[in-house]
């Protein structure tokens, strides 16, 4: 497989962690620290409209009297949620009309983590060029969206969150915040107050989008916690894809990415949206540095037959503690999870899925791979129900876990609560050691070390990485051989 | 073409081979026979340079190069080849994404081409038809579930597409029926060329009316016991081991 082999040389190439450069640009920040003042002053920056500014200082309010979460099988110091911005973006005179208006140095930065911005050279038919619109976001703002005009002729609505509120609040009073309340939880909360921007895609009745979307996220500044917020409707009978990247630089300080996403499928509709996250993991010895990465992901099945499927691929992150989620509500609707959680180093990550059943004869799937090594620790954490009225459902969970070497640590915690006798959950459950056996067969067969384990656990991933997009699955692909390297002695 | 002189090795600490000597000139197919526990399996491990396997003494070269100072993959770019007893399942790699790979990066270690995917697939295709192996069964996984005649053959298969210069056949007879045996064989003799050499570890003679010696030694209590023509392995089947006995 020419993937596997360029995997290896790319791995040979790169050193450990490639995205931890800083862009150095001109930013403008809150005042430190976090008051109703900062939210009014987030809000006043959008321009946002007073409906807006009231739902943000309510979510502030009720974040006041929230305490944080203590319960995921997670360790860390405690977050001083005063010593942090809460808003930097890149100064600018007016916003972007077209991409020659962006900073170059910006420009530049996407252009090392390799993100086709340059819609120009994509139009322009060079070759090999892929077709995707791109949402890139710089720190707090959305710094440019590409292929605007293209989607717009067929009416799917791609672009900043924070221009939707001011371009089409009518869609976004009625979704923004219907799956994921603001007194969801702790850090949903804390989102919905500050939040500073984010994509917003609506794909209308009937319309098969035609073209993956895209966002990029990328936290530069020092000492400043990334809250985007992103929202998807596909309307009855259409479908769309979506795929969301982050990286940041390297820093000593954690910084806090606190993101929420909601999806609304409705009649007929489906949703493909597939991550891949490789924030800056920490320092693999100490631990020190590294993004907290906090977010809360829930799509709501909310018509019949709609359809939603998350795809993760997470390399990164000092903590991860997330649970991409599927409401079933409509009558045969279906989700779906792929997951792949690569730790190393000093990483931890909790993370899973929430398949709540309420309509009848829906379906669900979840399939999760966790990949431990170095000195990690790698829960999966997952809730399967049915209501009483929620007729037929059927789930097939398969949670495999990856050892790699002897201080690493992998567990899986599934919750089932069936409350009707017509469920029909499976579920199957695998811990293996990468086996010494395995590695000497390969490298008898010519593999060195590093090739024989990267080949070993694309296997051990194969399945997952089939439901990405296939840029994408090669990319990811190349993630985790890179968060391994070096793994094995 | 394989000069073995004076070979000790351990195995968590304990003596396993105690001064093998061993010559196998190209062209040649030597015979390793004897009784469990005399150190067959080691053999094939501290040629092939597995961990575990610590050589406390003497030497092993390869066309006069030294091979105990290479890695397991090194090893093998030079054209070493290891037909397990035990072949290894690897779950999620199609076993034709597993040879191309090991192919490839063989290739590169000796500084040649890649192999292109057309060339490979053709190749792939003659190969596995000569073995009888169903095509298909190349796309799944390699050896995940497969029986122990269907491991067998896929290492006769990749030993093929990787062409080797200096084959090791570790038991490859036990496990298969009759027919999957002479399928191997075929396999194997189809192998056998003036710049090849080979050693074919067995406990029984049957494999070797398939596959036909120019030497057979008898390796007990880790040393070449005793070294004869192809007569000795119908000795060895006729008497037993007994009289190697330690």
């Amino acid at each position: 497989m020419a993937a596997v082999t360029k995997t290896v040389e790319q791995v040979k190439a790169l050193e450990a962690y490639e995205h931890g450069f800083v862009t150095d640009i001109e930013q403008e920040f809150a005042p430190k620290g976090l008051n109703a003042d900062i939210v009014r002053f987030i809000s006043a920056k959008k321009g946002e409209p007073d409906w807006m500014l009231q739902w943000r200082l309510e979510a502030f309010e009720r974040w006041l009297a929230l305490d944080e979460p203590d319960w995921a099988n997670v360790d860390y110091p405690k977050i001083d949620f005063q010593d942090a911005y809460y808003y930097a973006a890149p100064k600018e005179k007016v916003g972007p009309k077209s991409l020659d208006e962006i900073d170059p140095d910006i420009l530049e930065t996407y252009k090392k983590l390799g993100i086709p911005l340059r819609e120009q050279e994509v139009l322009l038919g060079v070759e090999g060029a892929p077709r995707y619109a791109v949402d890139a976001v710089f720190d707090s703002v959305s710094v440019v969206t590409t292929f605007k005009k293209e989607l717009a002729a067929v009416g799917v609505i791609f672009c900043p969150m924070s221009e939707a509120i001011r371009e089409h609040p009518e869609l976004v009073r009625q979704y923004l915040g219907s799956v994921v309340p603001t007194s969801d939880n702790y850090y949903a909360c804390l989102n919905s107050a500050v939040f500073s921007d984010g994509s917003f895609v609506y794909v209308p009745p009937g319309v098969r989008c035609p073209m993956e979307l895209s966002t990029y996220f990328r936290i530069n500044a020092a000492q400043s916690g990334q809250f985007e917020r992103t929202l998807i409707i596909a309307d009855a009978g259409s479908y769309v894809s979506y795929l969301e990247g982050c990286t940041a630089p390297m820093r000593d300080e954690n910084q806090l990415h606190a993101a929420v996403v909601e999806l609304v499928a409705l009649e007929d509709a489906e949703i493909k949206y597939s991550t891949v996250q490789n924030w800056f993991p920490g320092d693999p010895v100490t631990g020190k540095g590294g993004i907290y990465n906090f977010v809360t992901k829930r799509a709501d099945c909310r018509g019949d037959r709609s359809k939603v499927s998350w795809t993760q691929v997470e390399t990164g992150s000092a903590i991860t503690w997330k649970y991409p989620s599927c409401i079933l509500r409509g009558d045969g609707s279906s989700g779906e999870f792929y997951s792949i959680a690569v730790t190393n180093g000093r990483q931890q990550a909790d993370t899973g899925t929430k398949m709540i059943h309420l309509g009848s004869d829906t379906k669900s799937r979840i399939i999760s791979k966790g990949i431990s090594a170095g000195a990690s620790s790698n829960t999966y954490r997952g809730l399967v129900s049915t209501n009483h009225k929620a007729a037929n459902a059927r789930n097939f969970t398969q949670c495999d876990s990856l050892l790699i070497g002897k201080t690493c640590a992998a567990h899986t915690v599934p919750y089932i609560e069936a409350r009707n006798a017509t469920a029909k959950f499976e579920h199957e459950a695998t811990t293996t050691r990468l086996s010494e056996d395995q590695l000497f067969y390969a490298m008898q067969r010519g593999l060195s070390k590093e090739d024989a384990v990267a080949l070993l656990v694309n296997g051990f991933v194969r399945e997952v990485l089939q439901e990405l997009p296939m840029e994408f699955a090669v990319e990811a692909q190349k993630l985790v051989a890179i968060s391994l390297e070096g793994s094995v002695g | 073409m394989l000069e073995i002189t004076n070979l000790h090795a351990t195995v968590g600490g304990t003596e396993i081979l105690k001064g093998l000597t061993l010559s196998v000139p190209a062209g040649e197919v030597h015979a390793i026979m004897g009784p469990n526990g005399a150190g067959k399996s080691t053999l094939s491990y501290v040629l092939t340079g597995r961990e575990g396997y610590e050589v406390t003494e003497g030497t092993v070269t390869l066309d006069s190069e030294d091979l105990l100072a290479l890695e397991p993959n090194q090893r093998a770019a030079k054209g070493v080849f290891l037909s397990f007893q035990y072949p290894i399942e690897i779950p999620g790699v199609p076993g034709l994404t597993f040879i191309r790979t090991a192919l490839n990066a063989q290739h590169k270690a000796r500084g040649e081409d890649e192999v292109s995917a057309p060339a490979f697939l053709k190749r792939a295709r003659e190969v596995a038809a000569s073995l009888k192996i169903d095509f298909e069964m190349l796309k799944r996984s390699l050896n995940a579930g497969f029986s122990g005649g269907e491991k067998k053959r896929m290492e006769i298969f990749q030993m093929a597409m990787l062409e080797p210069r200096f084959l090791i056949l570790d038991e490859t007879d036990s496990g298969l029926d009759i027919d999957a045996l002479k399928i191997v064989s075929e396999g194997v003799n189809a192998m056998r060329s003036p710049e090849r050499a080979m050693l074919v570890i067995t406990h029984y003679q049957r494999l070797l009316d398939y596959i036909k010696p120019d030497r057979v030694h008898v390796l007990a209590d880790g040393r070449i016991a005793a070294s004869g023509g192809p007569e000795l392995a119908h000795q060895l089947e006729a008497e037993g081991y007994d009289k190697y006995a330690a």
